[in-house]
């Protein structure tokens, strides 16, 4: 930090931001955790006090470069609350569509990465490869890999173009078969099995005591969606399934997970296919006093954007709350108990930061540091080849 | 429960500690309350309705701080936000993360920031600013003023 700090802003999970956690263990066993974070702490609730309500969408569109729309989605929402207003039907599309393709790359790239901790290094290629697909059609759609900025409040602010989409969607439809592939090599692997299940354990009640979001809550039996539950975007239009698992261990979370990717695609193709004509933008021109709440279902859980305006072209207040802010804090129900070799992938489970387990430092009882991120990596993978060995040498 | 019994059942057993109550949409309802009552209430909707804990919010409006409590009931979509306001040269009010979990961070997070102090937080400290930032700088303050003299705040702003 030294001497570029920076007064305020959200937190939020970036892939390779830094956190610190202190295990503290008892041989084998994780006893008590405890996490420091605040280290990329950028100020960004503040500075967007000092834009305008359509600068800041771009402001809070960098807070996380892997779900770059869904807080642009948010804060949108959030400003057309103040009205209340709606959007257009082709906004709402669009929208979803840029949505939707951000969730499959999300997970997709969740679950290259355990597969990279659990020492499962082709699942980890695969999934990146498929992920390279979908970001494809994203730059097909907006021009960009990441960060779209197709959002401003009122609308979006480019089109589809109509000869674009049937490139998407026979993109789309290239990576299903693969998908399909990926998804029995996981949940069909009995080592994975072994392995996964009953490590890292949250209940239903923890899940609702901690407020726990998205996939992390999901996975735990609590079957609820933004997208079902406070219908926004096009996502009342079509049929799809929210995939609620009842285990809340670890290996239930990437069952959640790889489902959810299906769901995305069935949306997808369905807004492709159907995308309504009509304006894409209100051009919304002054904003009034008063206050707005805009939530939507991140990849990772609910994002919540707070906007508060007192009819000047800023927002006097405007919250951030990204969906690891409450699915963080479940560590200490999952991982007490535990063992070393399980922390790093039940601390990857609610899809943070990855960065973090390389932050990991665990202690003995005198203080003494024990292991570093590598080398949880390293006890990670031990442990699965053990098992392996153990169901036969597969 | 739909919508309007909820409503009316929340109107008449917290008759005494509800100020006023704003109606704004379908969706979302803005409720201004004692800031005496505030666990009562919170636990109410945490515990009995269900709702799901969203976050909150404090914005510094002198001569008070509000803070705003989001509470989401998702079987009928309801946003239900607690409005209090707290004295701004003391402000305090009783800490929900005592019994729930899910208030811990935020709690901590809106003490650093604002300075608000929740009577009887398990883990008062801090959250997200640095080690060497001074005691008693709240960064939401209105009336924040800059105070690390060699800090660079030319990009971009």
């Amino acid at each position: 930090m030294g001497k570029t700090i920076i007064p305020i802003g959200p937190y939020h999970p970036l892939q390779e931001e830094p956190e610190f956690f202190t295990l503290t263990v008892e041989g084998e066993t994780v006893v008590d955790i405890d996490m420091r974070m605040g280290y990329n702490h950028r100020g960004i609730e503040k500075l967007s006090e000092m834009k305008t309500f359509e600068n800041s969408t771009f402001v809070v569109e960098r807070i996380c470069g892997i779900c770059s729309t869904s807080h642009p989605f948010a804060y949108t929402r959030a400003v057309e609350d103040i009205f209340p207003m709606e959007v257009s039907m082709r906004a709402k599309y669009i929208r979803t569509i840029i949505a939707e393709g951000e969730r499959i790359h999300s997970h997709l790239l969740w679950l290259g990465l355990a597969g990279h901790f659990l020492g499962y290094n082709t699942v980890y290629m695969w999934a990146w490869k498929l992920r390279e697909e979908i970001l494809d059609v994203m730059e097909i759609l907006s021009g960009n890999r990441q960060a779209y900025a197709m959002f401003k409040p009122g609308g979006v602010r480019r089109d589809i173009r109509s000869e674009d989409i049937p490139i998407c969607l026979k993109k789309i439809d290239s990576i299903v078969p693969t998908l399909v592939m990926l998804k029995k090599a996981v949940l069909d692997d009995p080592v994975l099995h072994a392995r996964l299940k009953g490590v890292g354990i949250m209940s239903y009640q923890e899940a609702i005591d901690f407020s726990a979001l998205g996939p992390t809550s999901r996975a735990s039996g609590v079957a609820r969606d933004v997208r079902k539950d406070s219908p926004y975007g096009a996502y009342q239009e079509m049929e799809w399934d929210m995939i609620v698992t009842k285990n809340g261990d670890v290996f239930d979370k990437a069952v959640v997970r790889i489902l959810e990717s299906f769901e995305s695609i069935k949306i997808l193709k369905y807004c492709l296919n159907n995308l309504p004509d009509g304006e894409i933008d209100a051009k919304i021109m002054d904003v009034p006093p008063g206050e707005g709440i805009g939530h939507i279902e991140a990849p990772r859980g609910e994002t919540f954007h707070y906007v508060k305006s007192d009819g000047t072209n800023r927002p006097l207040r405007h919250k951030v709350r990204a969906p690891t802010f409450m699915n963080l804090p479940t560590y200490k129900a999952t991982i007490q108990g535990e063992t070393i070799s399980d922390a790093t992938i039940i601390l990857a489970a609610i899809d943070p930061c990855y960065c973090c387990t390389e932050r990991i430092a665990v202690k003995d009882g005198k203080g003494r540091m024990l292991y570093n991120g590598k080398d949880l990596i390293q006890l990670s993978r031990e442990k699965t080849e053990k098992i392996k060995k153990r169901m036969g040498g597969r | 429960m739909i919508r309007q019994e909820l409503l009316l059942d929340f109107t008449s057993r917290f008759h005494a500690d509800i100020l006023d109550l704003e109606d704004k949409s379908n969706t979302r309802v803005y409720v201004n309350i004692t800031p005496e009552s505030i666990v009562r209430i919170g636990t109410y909707l945490f515990r009995n309705i269900g709702a799901r804990f969203n976050i909150a919010t404090a914005t510094d409006l002198p001569p008070k701080i509000e803070i705003l409590y989001h509470f989401i009931v998702e079987d009928i979509n309801l946003l239900i936000s607690l409005r209090v306001f707290l004295d701004r040269e003391k402000p305090e009010i009783e800490s929900l993360a005592k019994d729930i979990e899910a208030f811990n961070w935020i709690e901590r997070e809106m003490s650093e920031l604002l300075g608000i102090t929740f009577i009887g937080h398990p883990d008062p400290r801090r959250l997200l600013l640095a080690d060497n930032w001074p005691e008693g700088v709240y960064p939401l303050r209105q009336d924040y003023e800059e105070w690390d003299e060699t800090a660079d705040r030319t990009r971009g702003v």
